[in-house]
């Protein structure tokens, strides 16, 4: 995300609080927060009258800011932490601070996404730039007002002060005039040594109204005259819909209408985010969730083959097949791998799998959509609005700009909602059925089955050691359905003269998609698996044996492309082994190190063996992300990761018995508990004063390595195949 | 069709439903209270817990033809203004992430503190292990119902 400075037109004018929100001419603006606004303060008193001082930025006469928040949160509250970004540099009291969501306008915001935990990581500066520029026209207009030079104001708290003269004024008090200046080219930003809300943690700004069970997720959107909206979507991937007998449905009690939607119709534009397996969907509308799910069942739906069905024994075959005989797309070669496997005194070769993963988000699938002649209204849960928009205006053929879009609060997302078919669905749905507002719900099964699944994945690992145990040749081989899960250039691609990677995939007809930390939710967890038996094999400790290779990667590292700085990776890995008070002969402990979305983290992990299952006790974790601008909201982040890590290498699975999902709810799909959540989680973070990356994802991809490697140390079995703690049955 | 009589958060409510349907959707879409969630509709969650007559319920899988002249409280209807020691103890320790499942993870922890206000570790882990949190946000819950313990034994 990023600010344009450059328009005019964001730079507006005055606006009364009863229509708070004005500056952006939307509709769904005007119904927005300020009488429910996210406040630090409860008692914090409403201002009588706003100044709109930018796209991000009101004012109120009493001083009390309201900071939009341009991205869509998912639960990896942005919506708290950058607004923080922009109170610091705007210098104002959190506490007078009240942060609403803004909704999809590519006027004057960008990049309103959430995905690859790089929303403070392109925020950053922008962010720090839209304070620093307000700030600077707030100062400047008093000193207009105090008749003074700009230069002998400072500003505390929300207020500019004249020391010479004993004279002071509240931002509020200034704002109007300050709205008119324009604004400059450049700002000076704040010296992160004077840094007083970043830095330190703040409270998640919607806290208030989750605890009191306030509407705040799409599942939660009631309109004047909505109707709810179900959908059928075929039962097996490798069907489509044939036709469909709606009579018993129709006369179901609270059925308005039966209607068939096509999101796929040819010739309209796709964007990237629309992965959807099953385009073709019959939906029952009516005036109530429960009603419109029990007429599904009435429904007499012919289906006919469009693809051959698929299964997870043909899924695991075709990929065993192809690791061992397929020609793969060589990713990166360094030195003579061949030859040096060839000379190796020890060569240790391991293979690594995982099963497709649903994404599981609490909140199923869903969306409000009110499409009429003219105009169309979207409110819901969505990580990506301007691709759905994008999609919306070529099905309906409707101007981009007569298409509205609301995110709400998202209850999870995980890269799920980075799809928004069932945005495109309800959309669909309300102009099919005259034109009414609807809201789609997905139930449960619907949305386990219709997915876009993280991939199942294949790896084989081969490693040569000389006779001093010094690693000589590295080999990764890699395959998926339907891609492969190697990335060439990292760890340990630079510490090893012969190095080779390969990728290969298979097709299949299950749709597939991003899961929180794309393809490091596996690799990462197979390679530090890998290293660790390596490091046995080389009669070495599993950090020390790392931090010899880092070491090769420092002072001469092989290659160019190095995805990673060695610095930060070793220092992570030193800070654990220091803070866990980590000993090679622990029993019970599994170490693992991982960089990806641009933050590095380094786990050691102790279990205990209730049986046949491992239960986690207790993670030590470090983390370098660069500056932490919320430590409170990065806290729970990396837990949530380390046990969502856990949670998944443990039990997560969806398996296919002709095309169809073994598993539809969670009677059958096994999500960790709380009873099997470690209760004791350490984290330490590197303090470096670089500037901050994001943390949605990368402290879930090592644990899945230092939980396997742990497993290992407790039981003396290694694991080979996901999910660990019960061995998938194979079917069909 | 039929007419059903039923408290909510103390308040009297009449509601015209066919016997068979959930609670959840009674309270979501008839009476427009959202606040407690649907997760899964099989009571395998959690989400959509609810306290009938102080007891915590799966609301999914209570069908409104059982409940007629019963007392239900959901998460609306937990406290007045927000400050059961249980939402308290959920801000101190800033729980949520995505936010979704925790209104029911706080019914679930206000009914077994209301029943058993000294609960151990051992206690809480058990009981609150029917409420799923995909958001991984169990070990500030733990801490959180610990808090609230204290405050209400």
């Amino acid at each position: 995300m990023s600010v344009q400075h450059t328009s005019r037109r964001s730079f507006l004018k005055v606006s009364a609080a009863t229509g708070g929100g004005l500056m952006l001419g939307l509709s769904w603006l005007t119904s927005c927060e300020s009488d429910k606004a996210n406040k630090a303060d409860p008692e914090l008193q409403m201002p009588a009258e706003w100044v709109t001082v930018n796209a991000f930025l009101k004012i109120g006469d009493n001083g009390v800011v309201t900071i939009m928040s341009p991205n869509p949160e998912i639960g990896q509250n942005v919506k708290t932490s950058m607004p923080m970004i922009v109170a610091e540099e705007l210098d104002v009291d959190w506490k007078n601070v009240i942060v609403e969501q803004a909704g999809l306008d590519t006027e004057n915001y960008t990049r309103q996404l959430a995905g690859g935990s790089q929303s403070i990581r392109h925020g950053w500066e922008p962010l720090r730039k839209t304070g620093a520029m307000a700030r600077y026209l707030l100062v400047a207009a008093a000193a207009q007002q105090l008749e003074v030079d700009a230069s002998e104001l400072r500003t505390e708290n929300g207020v500019i002060y004249h020391d010479g003269s004993d004279r002071s004024l509240g931002y509020g008090e200034v704002a109007s005039l300050a709205a008119t200046l324009t604004p400059p080219e450049e700002v000076t930003l704040k010296d992160p040594a004077d840094f007083k809300i970043i830095g330190h943690g703040k409270k998640n700004v919607d806290a208030r109204k989750i605890v009191k069970g306030e509407p705040l997720y799409g599942l939660d959107v009631q309109r004047e005259g909505m109707m709810y909206a179900a959908i059928v979507h075929p039962p097996a991937f490798g069907l489509k819909l044939k036709s469909v007998d709606d009579t018993e449905a129709r006369s179901m009690p609270g059925i308005h209408d039966v209607v068939t939607i096509d999101a796929r119709p040819e010739g309209v534009e796709q964007q990237w985010s629309d992965v959807n397996a099953f385009p073709q969907l019959v939906a029952v509308v009516g005036n109530n969730t429960w009603r419109v799910l029990q007429a599904k069942k009435a429904l007499k739906i012919e289906w006919e083959s469009d693809s051959a069905p698929e299964s997870t024994a043909g899924h695991r075959s075709a990929l065993e097949d192809l690791l061992n005989d397929g020609k793969a797309e060589e990713a990166r070669r360094d030195g003579d791998p061949e030859a040096a496997f060839a000379s190796a005194a020890t060569v240790v070769e391991r293979s690594y799998s995982a099963p497709f993963l649903p994404h599981n988000t609490m909140e199923p699938m869903n969306f409000f959509a009110h499409v009429t002649e003219d105009k169309a209204e979207l409110v819901g849960p969505i990580q990506t609005p301007e691709f759905l928009r994008k999609t919306v205006s070529a099905l309906l053929n409707m101007p981009e700009e007569k298409i509205d879009i609301m995110m709400t609060r998202m209850g999870g997302g995980f890269g799920r909602r980075l799809y928004g078919n069932f945005g495109v669905e309800a959309v669909l749905i309300s102009k099919a059925a005259g034109g009414i507002p609807v809201k789609l719900v997905y139930s449960r099964e619907d949305d386990m089955t219709q997915g876009t699944y993280r991939p199942e994945y294949l790896v084989r690992y081969r490693a040569g050691l000389d006779e001093d145990g010094k690693l000589i040749a590295f080999h990764v081989r890699g395959t998926g359905a339907n891609e492969s899960p190697v990335f060439a250039n990292r760890f340990p691609a630079g510490t090893v003269d012969n190095y080779l990677a390969e990728n290969l995939s298979i097709e299949t007809n299950v749709s597939t998609g991003a899961w929180r930390a794309p393809r490091s939710n596996f690799i990462a967890g197979a390679e530090q698996a890998f290293l660790d038996e390596v490091a046995e094999a080389a009669g070495k400790d599993p950090i020390e044996f790392r931090l010899e290779l880092f070491e090769r990667a420092k002072t001469d590292p092989v290659g160019e492309d190095n995805d990673y700085d060695a610095e930060r990776y070793a220092g992570v890995l030193e800070l654990v082994r220091d803070k866990s008070g980590w000993n090679t002969n622990d029993d019970k402990r599994g170490v693992a190190a991982y960089y990806c979305h641009n933050s590095y983290v380094a786990q050691v992990l102790e279990l205990e063996m209730k049986g046949s299952e491992p239960r986690v006790t207790e993670v030590h974790c470090a983390v370098d992300c660069g500056i932490v601008v919320n430590p409170e909201g990065a806290l729970n982040q990396i837990q949530g990761g380390i046990i969502d890590g856990i949670g998944h290498a443990l039990y997560g699975a969806v398996t296919f018995t002709d095309g169809k999902p073994d598993q539809q709810n969670f009677d059958t799909y096994r999500l960790i508990r709380h009873a099997e959540a470690p209760q004791s989680i350490h984290t330490h973070f590197v303090d470096n004063g670089i500037a901050p990356t994001g943390l949605g994802e990368p402290s879930l991809p090592p644990v899945i390595g230092a939980l396997a490697n742990a497993i290992y140390r407790a039981s003396g079995e290694r694991v080979y195949e996901q999910p660990f703690a019960k061995p998938r049955e194979l079917k069909g | 069709m039929a007419t059903y009589n039923l408290t909510v958060n103390g308040t009297p409510r009449s509601v015209e439903a066919e016997p068979d349907m959930p609670l959840l959707w009674v309270l979501r879409d008839e009476l427009g209270l959202v606040g407690t969630k649907y997760g899964c509709g099989i009571g395998a969650c959690g989400a959509c817990t609810v306290h009938l007559d102080g007891i915590a319920m799966r609301s999914c899988s209570l069908p409104v033809g059982q409940l007629d002249g019963e007392a239900i409280t959901t998460i609306e209807g937990l406290s007045e203004n927000g400050d059961h020691p249980v939402q308290l103890a959920w801000l101190e320790h800033d729980v949520p992430q995505c936010g979704y499942c925790q209104a029911g993870q706080m019914m679930s922890a206000a009914s077994l503190l209301g029943n058993s206000p000294g609960a151990d570790d051992a206690e809480i882990s058990a009981s609150m292990s029917g409420n799923i949190c995909r958001c991984g946000t169990y070990t500030r819950i733990h801490a959180a119902v610990k808090t609230a313990a204290k405050k209400m034994s």
